[in-house]
């Protein structure tokens, strides 16, 4: 431990602090019991798929085109859920399965 | 109601939120465990990682907190970085302003745990019929962030006592995200939103580098939803 337990405690609460006003300034700047203007609530209908989106390119931010395995196990991975979702449409089995597939193609295959 | 009443309820909840959040378990408990034992190995037993799990509940911004807690003691920049890293939490507030309406005392607890992944799939999946819409988004807010303090006090706990190879089992989350996202798409009204949420943080990705890609890629996707909002508010 490289910091004393107080100095410790303190760095919780401003990590804890900074997380929890990303998260409430929405709900503070519009209180529910007034109607937010048109702009934003046009906005929480159009953000959430572009959301889920930046979330899937965020999660594979770090994988290299350059290096080998050149971003193979993560491709494979994707087009098997893709497809398996399209084929069996079940939301568990599309994930499990697609992680199943990357863990062998990092585990087997990719080494 | 009843107190009977309420159980029951939530009861009934927690049985249809369960299966939703089963990627969340797989992969918190292997996220969380991994954390735990990392904090461990800087000398920051069990205590102090499940204090941060339960505290700050905020995955990501917990593992760049790890380097900050083995240098020079500087709260105010882990604050701010803390602002940073964690800013996409803004879009999905305001994403959920409508959903989170009238939940009365539940509704803090829900923003205060309001992370990726339940926001990803209270954003996509809506409440059974026959279940409490209240008691639903609680389930699934509280079932992700037990999973979370639960793998971080594993890993605190068990150390490196874990020997099969989970190589690559932390994909579980992106595949949740894939798989969300697809589900998404399945709206023809969402197509053109989503493709801009790819696009722009692939942008964002090219021209920022992979440290500095998530506040260009908001503000991207903010413009040009603003720049459309003609277009795409059909």
């Amino acid at each position: 431990m490289h910091l004393t337990a107080v100095q410790t405690v303190i760095m919780i609460l401003a990590i804890a602090l900074g997380t929890m006003i990303t998260r409430f300034t929405p709900f503070l700047l519009f209180p529910e019991r007034k109607e937010p203007p048109k702009i934003i609530l046009y906005l929480g209908r159009v953000l959430p798929p572009a959301m889920m989106g930046l979330l899937v390119v965020y999660c594979l931010k770090a994988v290299s085109i350059v290096e080998a395995p050149h971003g193979l196990p993560e491709l494979i991975a994707i087009a098997v859920i893709v497809v398996l979702h399209k084929w069996k449409d079940n939301v568990l089995l599309s994930i499990g399965g697609g992680t199943l597939v990357y863990m062998v193609l990092v585990q087997a295959v990719f080494v | 109601m009843t107190e009977t009443n309420r159980k029951q309820k939530l009861k009934s909840a927690l049985l249809a939120a369960f299966p939703n959040t089963l990627p969340v378990l797989a992969g918190f408990l292997f996220l969380g465990m991994a954390y735990g034992v990392l904090m461990q190995t800087k000398g920051y037993g069990p205590l102090w990682s499940v204090l941060m799990s339960m505290v700050a509940f905020c995955g990501s911004m917990q593992y760049v907190a790890i380097t900050l807690l083995t240098v020079a003691f500087n709260p105010i920049q882990a604050f701010l970085l803390s602002i940073m890293v964690n800013a996409r939490h803004l879009f999905y507030g305001l994403s959920m302003l409508e959903k989170y309406k009238g939940l009365g005392k539940v509704r803090f607890f829900l923003i205060y745990t309001l992370c990726d992944e339940t926001f990803s799939i209270s954003s996509s999946v809506e409440p059974p019929e026959n279940i409490d819409r209240k008691y639903f988004y609680l389930a699934i807010s509280f079932l992700d962030y037990f999973y979370w303090v639960f793998g971080t006090l594993m890993g605190g706990l068990l150390g490196g006592l874990i020997s099969f190879s989970t190589k690559g089992l932390d994909f579980v989350l992106t595949a949740l995200f894939i798989v969300l996202f697809l589900e998404q798409m399945k709206k023809k009204e969402n197509r053109m939103s989503g493709l801009i949420g790819i696009v722009a943080t692939a942008a964002a990705l090219f021209l920022f580098g992979a440290e500095n890609l998530v506040i260009p890629a908001m503000l991207i996707i903010l413009l040009i939803l603003l720049a459309g909002r003609k277009k795409l508010c059909t």
